[in-house]
């Protein structure tokens, strides 16, 4: 007894010690932002205004939304490469829609209100995500190749439907009743983009979702050690099959939202923004091993990549050296995330 | 330790001994595998070392031939002091391990494994000609047929072990470590073993050897030392000791676990298997139409051997391995069909063998790992109701005694017996009717094996039916009411509590060579 006592008492003395280097590992995606912020704001006027912060912030809400797709997938222990060309495909498909959908056999074109064509394309989103899940989890495909595969699928069905052209005009026509595709991109609420609420209502979501619901916890559970989950009652492919098509339906969410931004949706959009939200999840502190990682870390990370880019565009900075910081940093984050990790793991 | 305790010369007599150990102690964090052993390989003979799971056999043995250093003492080569930086290191040296996994790559060959990191290099690349001849003599002295080209996958385990063997033997080892080198081996298989081992003596080679089969063990060696608890309790050369001698210092006098809880009434039959058969991948039944019944209130144990089948049987029950036929009736219930989960949420759940691998979710909190089981259970709507998760939690490292800083610790800061209690405390935090526990006491201390023994018979008064796996003997005469011995997926007999440990042993298989 009085050995565990004494120990103690060391470990506690270490505690105190390395309290500070202990904040700063641990909050290190809001230190980034903090300091990414910073210097940018000494080194250009523009950067600190709330109009330069709201601009960013919707160029964040692609990434953003990618990325809680990706992190609940990552928490599973598996990877998601297909969400750039779900986007694509999202987009296109929400293009096809506003231009009417020909039904041949009755002679008719169909012109959907703009919110079956959002309904629709999340529905397509999902049905995408729900293939990777059935994939990986019954047919035990690994969730690298299932999902590189379905990028590609997903990518050429994209290209197919529009013969590699970009839809122009998508914001329908008065007289048939399917304008306001641009209400996602453009409009703003109390002065706050659309994709911004939509980003930050996702994210809560996915919060409480993860905090506080029992399948927040089977999944943090099954991400960790999937056989123990699975001896605990977890039904852990129901899990799988769940996160995968939860990532679709951002895709397909994060696809809409880009192509109302741009007005435009080509089949090639979204091109390694895979990449991206696998660099926010890691940036905010996830493991890839599954189990470890937050909403609010993502978001942080989101932001990072998001506040950087943007601030190296409005200093003038070649988009070749963006490319440099950007892998710098996501090298940095996981260099950390194994300080933080590596020491605690114990001989298994 | 008691008085009479034999020590070892202090200086190893150099022409008898040719590999010692003084005070070899070995810890992982809190946990003491060695506490301080002293061990003397004789030369050109054989020393059996015998102990329970968890005696520090396998860990000494490691220290031996360099795989882990000690955390102190000494190991003495030839008179000289020596430390083994790894494996390698040893094995130039003249040692070689038969370890008790295999450790063969089974996408290769047979040539290719025996070879494996020493390939004989020419100029112009490997000698798979000469590789290849040297397979063939290996496998002609081990009298087994088997092709050098043959991936190792294809080969059954038997047969793989031999493999193991004959890589250890080609190193041409001065002494050869074999870490229970027949639990997958047939009679005929262990007699060419024994052949091979009486072969090697008479060249000088010196063996050490660890197996379960405990008479089987008695008819090759020369020597016996007995581990208990990671200390030596006794040593003796073959001509003074008999079997009895060996269990008495392999379990130990005072080795209190309980007795049986008395005094409740019994209820019905909670759990009823009929039949029940599970095959392993290639489709060879490793539980052979099992037949049990476990009532309310009474604590049943399976003793039996490694590869008896007692996990199997335990993890069909559960649901995570798929039983061929049979039924498993829960309450009157044939619950078959059902998945892990919906059994649990019947009151039928498992406590797995390796709670590392099975048991916990290292990356959650221990709060996290108690709830996981029982989460449904405080799901209102959509969200999880924090308090009452918080009242479970705190109830359960009450009731199950948990030493830990608080719920929000990491599972990984707690000792072994800790995490095991957490184990059971998320699975009787489910409120089962029937509990099932696979070897529950695994690499905890005798301090923790007693509570958890504590929790099984405080369940059982209150109802709950208890069904606990184990390979230690003395743990079955501690709280079971009824002892299963299981031996190659039957029942080879069952007893009440007053059975004698020999009694259990001779059903097991353990004295009769398989």
């Amino acid at each position: 007894m009085s050995d565990t006592t004494i120990t103690r008492a060391a470990s506690d003395k270490q505690a105190k010690k390395f309290n500070i280097g202990r904040l700063l590992l641990e909050g290190r995606a809001f230190f980034a932002l903090i300091l990414i912020i910073a210097v940018f704001s000494v080194m250009s006027p523009n950067y600190f205004t709330v109009g330069n912060f709201l601009i960013m912030s919707s160029h964040v809400a692609i990434y953003g939304l990618l990325s809680i797709g990706m992190l609940l997938v990552i928490l599973n222990g598996g990877i998601d490469l297909s969400v750039g060309s779900i986007l694509a495909l999202a987009g296109v498909s929400a293009g096809a829609m506003m231009q009417g959908i020909e039904l041949q056999a009755l002679g008719v074109i169909l012109y959907p209100p703009v919110w079956a064509v959002v309904v629709l394309t999340c529905v397509l989103g999902a049905l995408v995500g729900a293939v990777n899940g059935v994939l990986i989890s019954i047919f035990k495909v690994p969730a690298f190749v299932a999902t590189l595969g379905v990028m590609y699928v997903a990518r050429g069905i994209a290209l197919l439907m529009t013969n590699g052209l970009t839809y122009n005009n998508l914001s329908g026509r008065a007289e048939l009743g399917n304008t306001g595709f641009g209400w996602l991109g453009f409009n703003r609420i109390a002065g706050i983009p659309i994709s911004v609420l939509v980003l930050a209502a996702m994210a809560i979501i996915a919060g409480l979702m993860l905090s506080r619901s029992s399948f927040g916890r089977w999944l943090y559970a099954s991400g960790g050690n999937e056989r123990a989950a699975e001896l605990s009652g977890v039904p852990t492919r129901r899990v799988k099959i769940t996160v995968y098509t939860l990532s679709g339906i951002l895709s397909a969410i994060a696809g809409l939202v880009l192509s109302s931004q741009l007005t435009s949706a080509g089949p090639t959009a979204g091109t390694t923004y895979e990449l991206t939200a696998i660099a926010a999840v890691v940036i905010g502190g996830a493991a890839l091993t599954g189990g470890r990682g937050t909403i609010r870390g993502t978001m942080l990370g989101a932001f990072v990549i998001g506040f950087l880019s943007d601030g190296l565009v409005i200093i003038g900075v070649s988009s070749y050296w963006q490319t440099v910081f950007t892998g710098a940093v996501i090298v940095l984050a996981v260099l950390m995330n194994s300080l933080q990790y590596g020491r605690g793991t114990r001989k298994s | 330790m008691s008085p009479e305790t034999p020590v070892p010369d202090a200086r190893p007599d150099l022409q008898e001994v040719v590999l010692a150990a003084r005070n070899v102690a070995k810890s992982y964090g809190n946990v003491h595998a060695l506490k301080g052993v002293n061990f003397d390989i004789h030369r050109g003979q054989v020393t059996t070392l015998f102990g329970e799971n968890g005696a520090g056999k396998s860990t000494l043995m490691k220290v031996l031939s360099g795989v882990i250093q000690p955390t102190s003492g000494e190991i003495i080569l030839d008179g000289q002091p020596v430390s083994f930086g790894n494996a390698a290191d040893a094995r130039d040296r003249g040692i070689s391990i038969i370890h008790q996994e295999l450790s063969l790559a089974p996408n290769m060959t047979v040539r290719d494994n025996i070879f494996m990191g020493r390939e004989i290099r020419t100029a112009t690349g490997v000698d798979f000609a000469e590789e290849e001849r040297q397979t063939r003599k290996l496998m002609e002295d081990l009298e087994e047929d088997i092709d050098p080209l043959t991936p190792v996958e294809e080969l059954r385990l038997g047969q793989q072990q031999i493999v193991e063997i004959a890589r250890a033997l080609s190193v041409n080892s001065r002494i050869l470590i074999m870490d229970e080198p027949t639990s997958a081996l047939s009679a005929s298989e262990v007699e060419v073993l024994f052949k091979v081992i009486r072969d090697l003596t008479a060249r000088g080679v010196s063996i050490v050897y660890i197996s379960h089969h405990l008479e089987e063990a008695l008819t090759i060696t020369d020597h016996a030392v007995v581990l208990r608890d990671g200390n030596m309790t006794a040593y003796a050369p073959r001509a003074e000791i008999d079997l009895e001698w060996i269990v008495r210092n392999m379990v130990g006098e005072n080795y209190d676990l309980g007795s049986p809880p008395e005094g409740h009434e019994m209820g019905g039959v909670a759990l009823s298997i009929r039949n029940l058969s599970v095959p392993d991948a290639s489709g060879v039944d490793l539980v052979d139409g099992m037949s049990l019944d476990v009532r309310a209130g009474e604590i049943v144990c399976i003793y039996g051997l490694m590869g008896a089948g007692r996990t199997e049987l335990l993890e069909a029950i559960a649901g995570r391995l798929h039983a061929t036929g049979g039924e498993i009736v829960l309450d009157g219930r044939e619950v078959s069909h059902l998945s892990i989960g919906e059994r649990i949420a019947r009151g039928l759940a498992l406590v797995p063998e390796d709670r590392q691998r099975d048991g916990l979710v290292q990356t959650m909190s221990v709060g996290q790992n108690l709830s996981l089981a029982s989460i449904r259970n405080f799901t209102r709507g959509l969200f999880t109701q924090t308090q009452a998760e918080r009242a479970l939690i705190d109830s359960s490292i009450r009731e199950v005694t948990v030493k830990t800083d608080g719920p929000d610790a990491p599972i990984g800061s707690l000792s072994g017996g800790n995490q095991q209690k957490v184990v059971i405390g998320k699975i009787l935090a489910t409120k089962p009717r029937v509990i099932m526990l696979d070897e529950p006491s695994r690499g905890i201390d005798i301090g923790a094996k007693a509570e958890v023994f504590r929790l099984l018979a405080e369940g059982a008064k209150q109802g709950l039916a208890v069904l606990y796996s184990t390979s230690e003997v003395g743990e079955c005469l501690s709280v079971a009411h009824r002892i299963i011995v299981m031996h190659k997926g039957h029942i080879s007999a069952e007893f009440d509590s007053t059975v004698t440990k020999e009694e259990i042993m001779a059903a097991s298989g353990e004295s009769v060579a398989a």
